[in-house]
């Protein structure tokens, strides 16, 4: 707690503890929350039973309910609100936790707790829900005085949504969910000494410009930090992308934030990333990197990285610049706020690109674009994943469509093959890799957008991992489509043991799958299967029609690798093409450790 | 030309200023732990009961690159205030407070007492044979002074950790305003 309690603020009356938070809740603008009840939190449920405003998605597991509202959040720019009890409620949601972190998705958790007393006795359903948040979380309270309660839970909305966004947890004991409590609107809020820096360095914007207008071989490679500034920064970048004719890339958190239709998008980079976008980024002369962090998926074998490049970071965390990789200059700052800066001063000083020299660089690109590294043959009855991806964008486009993904090869394959024109269209868990996150974070997304067809891409292995959610779609009726790529394998683990551990699968094969149609129909939901290639687009077609929840099983080619990949410890300029491409394929004794 | 992480460890002393509520250190100590940083010395105490603020003194080591993480990974914690490097802003004052037990006899035991008083440490408890001594001085001293002890008898030590204060007129930590 900051210690400027010295404002003259006084609450006109008194409430419950649990009322206070309802009406933080609704002062926040909150209108949905996901959640699970339990013994700590019944007070708070209580309240809301009493409430008619704010909607409750009564998940099947608090897991589910974190990445529903990551869905929620991602898909709106909105804070997601999860409410769970305390113990294991708590502990099933830090997966969920963890994955906002990690991705940056601004969420506000409400865990339940045992009574103040009762903190530290081992009671029924205890946990130390702060000490085990602490590392996955932005920041997180445990509120053991009633008084506090309502700045608390104002202040984890600021906190959550504002610099780098992410998750907070507010840890309530029961009692205080009885105790009687002031309320305080956000406007009266006490001061918060969290105060990230939104405006960019106006010198190291000006030196940025400069140093663009010179480059010969200028790259734009964009993240997820585009996307969480908002719409208005995704449209700046087409702006800037047009005035100066530079070719942009985007990480796989960042897809959307520059329509992949526009001609001077080279399409994902990095580890799955097209020849092109990893190539350009390889000899570039000039990056301006807005809002991605230099993940290892990106940069590769790190000392290797986009060698001749003097580097732009455009972050609006400190921490984010140099860690990975030094920034020769450094701007701290929302992505909005120094695109707008960069394109003013650029137009204001009348700089123009190398059209030269950028002419030259837009053949060598068009040289790697010519290996068409994304190209595959759909030959033969066995369905490609590829091809099913694929189709799958072609036949959605008339549509306002939402992609989730769970984790592996049908996450790449998605990426790659499936185009998003505009942001808060792609929900994948990037930085965790948290398998199960697609179907829930489909359910988030589809209650935000009732009308949107939303699809869950998912992959055989993933879909189990959470598929007690269909339960939840059927109770609220959403129409959200599963599109199952089914291998019948952990597609991505059984890729890297065959690369690098001698095509050993050690438990990699799904024995026992379900029958996926009859497991949909158990919970009330409907299916297809797609056994050959005759029949994927009938089944796309019915899926898209349906307007319940849908389930397409999509049996494809077993053997398929996801390509183009830079093997663990390569760089960017070693890229295999194909698993006929044995050239860069022996993965390096300093690769092999590398996850 | 950019990529390679330059240099070798050095060490740096820093402070921060932060509200003093529950678990304010434990985020810091698992800032260091979460990210493999090592801490040779960590003071905390309240300094302003007014405003509740509490100021750490934290001394690392690491390249010029980790130093720089760990500076802004302490700022950007919601209950820190203000982080100062005072291994760069200019020179700056490093105290510590140790306590020595010293158990020895006959020569030993008059040579620990003319030590002690070369470098001014109070003899604050004593036996026929032993010693406990009080020293404050900057970490360097009581090096010294612990190693001539540790030749001198059996020896316990405690340490308090480093304060440290920039050296000039400025004020700088005390001043933060939320």
């Amino acid at each position: 707690m900051t210690g400027e309690s010295n404002i003259s603020r006084k609450p006109t009356e008194h409430f419950s503890g649990a009322e206070v938070i309802v009406k933080a809740l609704q002062d926040q603008g909150v209108d949905v929350i996901f959640g699970y009840p339990g013994g700590a939190v019944l007070p708070l449920y209580d309240e809301l039973f009493k409430t008619n405003n704010l909607r409750h998605i009564l998940v099947r597991h608090e897991q589910a309910a974190v990445h529903a509202a990551e869905g929620y959040a991602r898909s709106t720019g909105k804070i997601g609100v999860v409410l769970v009890t305390s113990g294991p409620g708590a502990t099933n949601a830090v997966t969920g936790l963890t994955d906002a972190l990690m991705d940056s998705i601004p969420i506000v958790c409400l865990t339940g707790q045992v009574p103040t007393h009762l903190i530290g006795t081992d009671a029924f359903q205890e946990a130390d829900t702060t000490g085990i948040t602490r590392a996955c979380t932005k920041h997180n309270y445990l509120v053991k005085k009633s008084e506090e309660l309502s700045d608390v839970m104002h202040e984890a909305f600021y906190v959550a949504a504002n610099g780098r966004p992410g998750p907070v947890v507010v840890d309530l004991p029961k009692d205080i969910l009885f105790a009687e409590a002031p309320y305080f609107a956000p406007k009266d809020v006490r001061p918060c000494a969290y105060q990230p820096k939104k405006d960019g360095d106006l010198t190291k914007i000006e030196q940025a410009a400069e140093l663009l207008a010179k480059a010969q071989r200028p790259i734009i490679y964009g993240g997820g930090g585009l996307i969480n500034s908002g719409p208005a920064a995704c449209k700046l970048l087409q702006e800037f992308a047009k005035i100066t004719g530079f070719p942009v890339t985007l990480t796989l958190m960042g897809l959307g934030a520059f329509p992949a239709s526009n001609p001077n998008f080279l399409g994902m980079l990095g580890m799955h990333g097209t020849y092109e976008a990893n190539l350009a980024m390889h000899n570039c002369d000039v990056m301006l990197n807005i809002g991605a962090r230099f993940d290892d998926r990106v940069t590769g074998r790190i000392d290797a990285f986009s060698p001749h490049a003097t580097k732009i970071h455009v972050d609006i965390d400190q921490s984010s610049i140099n860690k990975n990789v030094l920034a020769d200059i450094p701007i701290v700052g929302d992505a909005e706020r120094v695109l707008a800066t960069i394109i003013d001063y650029w137009k204001k000083k009348k700089l123009s690109p190398r059209k030269d020299s950028l002419k030259l660089w837009w053949s060598e690109i068009a040289s790697w674009r010519s290996k068409e590294c994304l190209k595959f043959e759909q030959d033969g009855k066995i369905i490609k994943p590829q091809f099913a991806i694929k189709r799958l964008f072609e036949k959605t486009q008339n549509r306002d469509v939402f992609i989730s993904t769970e984790v592996g090869q049908h996450q790449m394959w998605a990426a790659q093959y499936f185009g998003f024109d505009r942001p808060n269209r792609w929900m994948t868990s990037g930085g965790l890799g948290t398998m199960g996150y697609g179907l829930p974070a489909a359910m988030g997304t589809q209650i935000a957008h009732p009308d949107a067809l939303v699809i869950d891409i998912a992959g055989d292995a993933s879909i189990l991992m959470n598929m007690q959610e269909f339960s939840t779609i059927i109770q609220y009726r959403l129409p959200v489509k599963v599109f199952i790529i089914n291998n019948q394998w952990m597609g991505m683990v059984r890729q890297w043991q065959e690369l690098n551990h001698g095509s050993r699968y050690s438990q990699s094969y799904t024995d026992s799958l379900p029958d996926f149609i009859q497991l949909a129909q158990s919970f009330g939901g409907t299916g297809m299967v797609a056994e050959a290639v005759d029949d994927l687009d009938k089944v796309i077609d019915e899926m898209i029609k349906s307007e319940t929840f849908f389930l397409a099983d999509i049996r494809v080619n077993k053997e398929e690798s996801c390509f183009p990949m830079i093997p663990s410890g390569a760089a960017h300029n070693e890229m295999i093409l194909s698993a006929e491409d044995t050239e860069n394929s022996k993965t390096s004794a300093a690769g092999m450790a590398l996850v | 030309m950019s990529s390679q992480k330059p240099d070798s460890d050095r060490r740096h002393t820093i402070a921060v200023l932060v509200d003093n509520e529950p678990g304010v250190l434990a985020r810091v100590i698992g800032l260091f732990a979460g990210r493999g940083y090592n801490i040779e010395s960590l003071t905390v105490s309240e300094v302003d009961a007014v405003r509740g603020y509490s100021r750490i003194t934290i001394v690392t080591s690491g390249t010029d690159m980790v130093i720089e993480q760990i500076k802004a990974l302490l700022d950007r914690l919601v209950p820190v205030h203000m982080v100062e490097d005072l291994t760069v802003q200019g020179p700056c004052l490093e105290r510590e407070l140790a306590l020595v037990k010293v158990v020895n006899a006959g020569e030993s035991r008059i040579e620990a007492l003319r030590i002690a008083d070369m470098f001014r440490a109070r003899a604050i408890d004593s036996t026929l044979n032993s010693f406990v001594f009080e020293l404050t001085g900057s970490p360097k001293k009581l090096n010294a002074f612990i190693e001539l002890m540790s030749g001198l008898g059996k020896t316990e030590i405690t340490r308090g950790g480093v304060v440290a204060m920039a050296r000039g007129s400025g004020i700088g930590l005390q001043n933060a305003k939320s």
